[in-house]
This record gives structure tokens, sequence and C-alpha cells, in this order.
């Protein structure tokens, strides 16, 4: 993004909360949107891509910023169920639970992920690894059962495909935790 | 990437004559043409890669004048990504890794690649008629170049000069298009009330928010031809006095986000969107909005207080959007089938149009295929095709012998058709008979290995998880229709909560504010007609035919102590 920071600071009456870049990227959609109360949910996803979820502070800013009141944007933040407001892992496992994935077992790839590392869906492991979600219908319904790992796409899942999956997660960070006091 | 970029504005059909005649030539030039499918499910498997390796093998080889690689469109078979066609040759070549790419061009113009080949010519792709997916995956979808060179934005151009907004509305009626959203409400008719709203300000929204679980077809069409979605929005634009227009997608989809979002850019720099559009009266922008994961929000009221940026809730209607719509304004909604079908109207004509179908349900539809099923992916046919030769002729049966028990249409507010109805036609009407629903498209097979109440049951809690709440009927109703079909699948129904459940259907039907819960009951009615002995099985027996609420042969109760059997 190649906003100029003062620029913004001036234009915006409301001050960013910190001096993370990211806000910038916050406040340009914003702006590309007039800053009408109509923006409130582009606004929502562009904070969600730059930070990942919606705490706190961001809807309070939001809300400041387009002069919506708090709980509206509450509001609107629990209603879509792609806003997040808790904080996600460091990877991110969706399971297709939509009808042809359904029909096709993502059951079973549920069971696997709850059996072997007790995680159910909404949740993140204790160690912020990964989270799990579920999804309604990614629209790959013709290689079903689908999933989404880290944002690409993965069809013809089995159970052991989305443990491998995972597995290379947890190994890789292992391997990352060996190497780092060195 | 090898790609012609023209940079002319085009202000008349003179000049789009002479683009897609000197894009033409450019094409022509080269002896061989590759497509590479980029759709969603191919770049799952690295179709992307694929398409690298290519373009690079035909450098390394010096061939880069002779052949061109390009990114294409899905071939509908999307099980056998990533797929990669040669038009000049009639051949598809499936599961291509970038291992393959060598022997695949050293076969251009030679003998084919035997190992790779899929059977282009069987009856999955024999048997469609593809009017709205007609390049059949052999178009650039990012580029306007090729679609321009493909006919594209002759029908707008030829609208905006040849017809007035009257004409367009009347050859839409007589053409005899239906909403491809679901409800199938006659597009003319609903294009002929926008027009004659009186408002300063009037809006067209391309609903792209495609929320049936197991539905793809919409995804398919907005990446494959966002141009085509885009004119057919403006033909609408012009005809029912229009300046805005908003593409509503999913945010699942971010391919055709991307892609309706380049196209709307490229179009406005070329002059085919925004003001004067082809030097002609038309002013029209169109903005993209992103869903954010509420199914309710396809719904139309829903839908257009998204946009406003708030909760999805629907609103009573009348008044109905076309009265009074975003903003309050005269809006016309519809689905992206029903724009991507209006090109091909308009520059074949109406009449043409109307001779595809059935009598009340014209023209064709594209359908999901996806499930227990053999040929899984993206379809176009004819209305009036019948379920049996889509099941079995196109998608090729059960595959691992299993045996076919329903064909489920609708999403959440359809229905489960049993093997006795397979020789009924798939039109409006004759679904909605059957206690199902056309819906937008999916088509999800069920062999012996689904339990009708467990699928009755999770359609049921996609519709209470999905509830916007708003009314009674639906947001309790579901909840407690919910209940009781988990009780039944636990063993732990009774005859009389069964009838308790119907009369539970008959109240939800009725009186819910919206489809949603107006169609929620859907899945329940229709496999209590077709399948009460699976219902049965499990009230007085305490089994699940099927083995999915618990092994054949045991009981599905739950043992009530840890230590009884
Ligand atoms: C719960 C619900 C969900 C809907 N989802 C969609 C959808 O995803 N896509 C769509 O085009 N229409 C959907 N509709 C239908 C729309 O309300 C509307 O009728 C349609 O967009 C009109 O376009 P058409 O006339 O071209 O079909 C839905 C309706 C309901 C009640
Ligand atoms: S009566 Fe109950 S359900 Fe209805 S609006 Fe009031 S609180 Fe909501
Ligand atoms: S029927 Fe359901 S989704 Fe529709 S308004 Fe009522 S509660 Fe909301
Ligand atoms: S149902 Fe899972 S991708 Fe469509
Ligand atoms: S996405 Fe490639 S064939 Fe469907």
């Amino acid at each position: 993004m190649s906003v100029k920071t003062r620029a913004i600071r001036k234009i915006d009456a409301v001050k960013v909360p910190s001096d993370d870049k990211r806000w910038l990227i916050v406040a340009a959609a914003m702006r590309k949107h007039g800053s009408a109360q109509s923006a409130l949910i582009e606004t929502l996803h562009s904070v969600q891509s730059s930070f990942g979820y919606l705490d706190d502070i961001a809807l309070a800013f939001v809300a400041h910023s387009l002069r919506i009141p708090l709980s509206k944007v509450y509001g609107v933040a629990t209603f879509y169920s792609h806003f997040r407001l808790k904080p996600q892992g460091k990877h991110n496992c969706v399971i297709c639970m939509g009808t042809a994935c359904y029909i096709k077992g993502s059951v079973k790839l549920l069971q696997k992920v709850d059996q072997k590392y007790g995680l159910k869906v909404g949740n993140t492991t204790s160690d912020n690894q990964f989270s799990l979600l579920e999804a309604r219908c990614l629209g790959a319904c013709g290689i079903a059962p689908a999933g989404i790992f880290d944002g690409r796409v993965l069809g013809n899942l089995s159970p052991a495909l989305v443990e491998s999956q995972l597995d290379s997660w947890l190994k890789e960070s292992t391997a990352n935790e060996t190497k780092s006091p060195s | 990437m090898i790609d012609r970029k023209i940079t002319q504005q085009i202000s008349s059909a003179e000049d789009l004559a002479k683009v897609a005649a000197e894009q033409l030539e450019w094409q022509a030039q080269y002896q061989h043409r590759v497509f590479v499918c980029m759709g969603t499910a191919c770049q799952s498997v690295q179709s992307g890669a694929v398409l690298a390796a290519l373009q690079t093998e035909i450098k390394n080889k010096g061939r880069e004048n002779e052949c061109l690689v390009s990114p294409g469109g899905c071939q509908g078979n999307c099980a056998s990504a990533p797929l990669v066609s040669v038009p000049e040759q009639d051949l598809l070549y499936q599961t291509v890794q970038p291992a393959d790419v060598e022997e695949i061009v050293d076969a251009l113009a030679g003998k084919p690649v035997s190992r790779l080949l899929c059977d282009n010519k069987g009856d999955f792709f024999s048997k469609q008629n593809r009017v709205v997916t007609n390049h059949r995956g052999l178009l650039n979808p990012e580029s306007i170049e090729d679609y321009i060179a493909a006919g594209g934005f002759r029908a707008l151009l030829k609208a905006l000069a040849e017809f007035s907004p009257d004409n367009v509305v009347q050859e839409l009626q007589k053409s005899g298009l239906r909403g491809r959203g679901g409800a199938g409400y006659p597009t003319g008719l609903k294009w002929s009330t926008v027009a004659k709203a009186r408002a300063e300000q009037k809006y067209v929204i391309c609903n792209a928010d495609e929320g049936d679980p197991g539905a793809f077809m919409n995804r398919s069409v907005l990446e494959d031809y966002p141009f085509r979605v885009l004119e057919g929005m403006a033909i609408a634009a012009y005809a029912v006095g229009a300046s805005k227009g908003y593409v509503y997608v999913r945010a699942e989809y971010p391919l055709a986000v991307e892609r309706v979002t380049k196209a709307i850019r490229s179009a406005e720099k070329h002059g085919l969107l925004g003001n004067k559009i082809g030097s002609m009266s038309l002013d029209f922008h169109v903005e993209i909005r992103l869903g954010a994961g509420a199914f309710v929000c396809g719904e139309e009221t829903a839908l257009i207080s998204s946009i406003e940026g708030g909760k999805g809730l629907p609103c009573p209607r009348p008044p109905y959007p076309a009265e009074s719509g975003l903003w309050g304004m005269p809006t016309l909604i519809n689905n992206v089938e029903t724009f991507a079908n209006v090109v091909p109207i308009i520059t074949n004509g109406a009449e043409w149009y109307a001779t595809i179908g059935t009598p009340r349900s014209k023209g064709t539809k594209t359908f999901a295929l996806s499930g227990r099923i053999i040929n899984t992916g993206l379809v176009e046919v004819p209305l009036g095709t019948s379920l049996r030769q889509m099941i079995f002729d196109i998608g090729g049966g059960v595959p691992d012998g299993h045996k076919f028990k329903a064909v489920q249409t609708g999403g959440p507010a359809g229905g489960c058709i049993p093997e006795e109805h397979l020789d009924a036609t798939i039109d409006y009407e004759t679904l909605m008979e059957l206690g199902s629903f056309m819906g937008s498209g999916g088509m999800i097979v069920m062999d012996d290995s689904s339990c009708m109440v467990d699928v009755a049951k999770f359609f049921m809690q996609f519709c209470a998880a999905e509830s916007c709440g708003k009314c009674v009927p639906c947001r309790v109703g579901t909840a407690h229709m919910h209940d009781m079909l988990d009780r039944i699948t636990k063993g732990e129904g009774t005859m009389e909560e069964l009838g308790q459940l119907e009369s539970l259907c008959d109240v939800v039907k009725f009186t819910s504010l919206c489809g949603l819960g107006q169609g929620a009951p859907n899945p329940v009615l229709s496999t209590l007609r077709f399948f009460k002995s699976e219902y049965l099985a499990h009230i007085v027996e305490h089994t699940c035919p099927a083995g999915v609420c618990a092994p054949i042969g045991q009981d599905i109760r739950r043992p009530t102590c840890a230590l009884s059997p």
C-alpha cells in the first residue's frame, strides 16, 4: 500500500490506535468509501485481512471513525460468521461441511482432528499452532470433500491426508523451535 | 505471460469490430493453442504450475512464435483436474502434472499423449447444451481482448444503438427467461417493473452470494465469464434506467472476486463501463461488495441491507426491491446466471432462445453435480432434461456398485427426489410438484450409504444456524425441528412426535418472513413423503437402514449407562 502516512492522519479526524502500519490500510479502505456508514462491512473486511481478527480496539476505532454506535458495529461483526473476534492460530484449517462434502464424509475429517489433536471446530490448539474452522461450501464440490489449508484449497480429502497436512505444520514448528535458541 | 493488450477506447461498434478482428488475427498467427484450466478446482491441484511449465517448455524449445498457451476456464469435469485442452486437435488432457508438459508440447500436431487423454466425446460432454458456458473453457477469463474477439460487448453496443430500453425489456419478455437464482420469476417482467418506476436513481445488483451448499455454478460463471456478467448488467442498466451497479459476491470465492474486480477495471479502461459507454448515452458504474458468510444474505432484501452496511436481515415484501430497494430506490436484482443469459439473448434474438427448453421453462440451466456420482462437475443442459439423463447419462451413475437413492436439488429449501421420479423433467414447475425446488442449481446425488433422516437433520441444522432470528417461526421452529430430528436419529422419537414434526413444518413454512424459513421444512417434508419407511425404522425398530446413525443392524439408542451393553 503506497499511502502516505501524513496525508491520512490529516484527513481522518480519528487517530489510528497505534503506529502499526496496518491501520493505514484500514483507514484507506474507509476513505475509499468516503468514510460512509455503509462502508462498515468493507472496513471490517480490511481489518480482518490485515490483522487476522477483530479485537475490541479495532471495533472501537471503526465505530468512531465511521460515526456508528459501537453496539451496531459489534452487532454486524457478530452477525456475519466470516468475522472472527478471537485471534487465530498460526495456521488455519477450514473443513467444508456443505452438503456435497457432508455426503462424501467430511464429518470423518473433523472426527479425526478431534481424536488426534483434541481440537473442535472454532478452536485453536493451546500452543496457537493452528485453528480449525468449518465452511458452508467452498464451491469446490466437484472435488469434495474439500478444505482450505492456509488459503490453499485442497480436494478429495481423507482423514489421513488432513492428518499429514496438520502434522507437517507441527513438524515445521518444532523444527523452528529447535532452531531458534542457537 | 504472453498476452496482447490493447490500450484504445472503444467508442463504437466499428471500434469493437476492429479490435476483435485484430485480436483474431493475432491469435491466428499461432499454429497451436493450448488452454490450461485456471478454475478453482484445477488451481487447487496446481494447474498454475502446469501453465508455467508449458510456457517454459515452449520457450525452451524455441516455439513461442507458433504455440500460445493461455489460461482457460472450467471444463466442467473438475474431478479430473488439472485439465489442459488443445482445441485444434479437439483433445482434453486430464490430471496433468508439470512433468507431463514436454510430452504434451511434443505431441502438438502429432500423436496425442494417450495416457493423459480424457474422453471428451463421451456423454458427459455430448449431452450438454452450453449457452451460458459456451466457450467450454477455451477463453482466457482475464483478457478483455479475447472476450471481444469471441464476440463480447457486441450485444451491449447493439442494444445501445439499435434498441430502445423498452425494446430490450420486450426482448427479454419474449425470450421467456426466468430468474436463475431459485424462484424463477420472469426476468422481463421484473425488468419492466423497475423500468416503469420513477426515481432519480436506480440500481442494478448482481446476486453472486451463492450460499446453497453444494452449488458452485455461479462461482464458475463469474470466474470464467466475468465480462459477460458485467455486459449483461450493463444491458440491464440501459433497459431499466440505472446508472450504478453492485456485484455482491461471497467472500469464500476469492478467485471470482479477483476476476470480477479486474474485469470491472479493464472494461472501464476501454470505455465499456463508466461514463458514456460506447460514446452513447449510458452511464453505468459497477462496484463489488463482499459477503461475509451469512447464507440469508442471498435473500434479496437481506442482501440490500448488507450492501447498506448493516446486518443481513430480510424485510417483509412488498415493497419489492423493484419499487423500493437499495437506499429506498428502485433496484433490479438478478442472479449471476440470469445476467449471463442476457448476452446470448440479445445477440441471437429472443426467438432463438425460446426454442430451447420447455414451454414454461425456457433456455438452459447450469448445474453442479456432486455427491455420490461418477462424473462430478459443472454441466449445462436445456431445461426439460430428465433427472435420469442428468444423473445416469451425463453423471455416469453411482460409483462403487452402490445403489442410487435420491437426488437433492434446491439447497436447504429443496427436497430429495427418489428413484421412481427420475424420469421427471428438470423445470421449475415439475421440481416444485415433487416437493423440491430448482434453487440455484446444486444437484447432490445420494446412494444407499446416506440416511435420509440424517440428511434432513443436516439441512435443518444448516437452517437453524443460518436463521437470522428476526422472526419467531423460523428462529424457534428450525431449532425445535432440529431437536426432534436429532431425537429420531438417536432412537428417542415417538410416532406422536413425528406428527408434531409434520405440523410444525406447516407452521414454519407458512408463517416465516422470508424464503429461508419458508423453505426450511422442505427437506423434512420431502423425505417424509418419499422415505417415510426410514423414519419409521428409526422410531419403531430403532435401527438406521443406511448404517449412518449406528452400524447396520445395531440399535441406534445410546446406552443410558456406561455399563449397559
Ligand atoms: C435464504 C435465501 C437465499 C438465497 N440465496 C440466493 C443466492 O445465493 N443467489 C441468488 O441469486 N438468489 C438467491 N436467493 C433468491 C433471491 O432472493 C432473489 O430472488 C434472486 O436473486 C433474484 O434473481 P433472479 O430473478 O435472477 O433469480 C435466495 C433467497 C433466499 C430466500
Ligand atoms: S418479542 Fe422477543 S423475539 Fe420479538 S423482537 Fe421482542 S425480544 Fe425479539
Ligand atoms: S425466516 Fe428466518 S431467516 Fe428469514 S427473516 Fe425469519 S428468522 Fe430471518
Ligand atoms: S459442499 Fe463442500 S465445497 Fe461445496
Ligand atoms: S476448475 Fe478446472 S475443470 Fe473445473
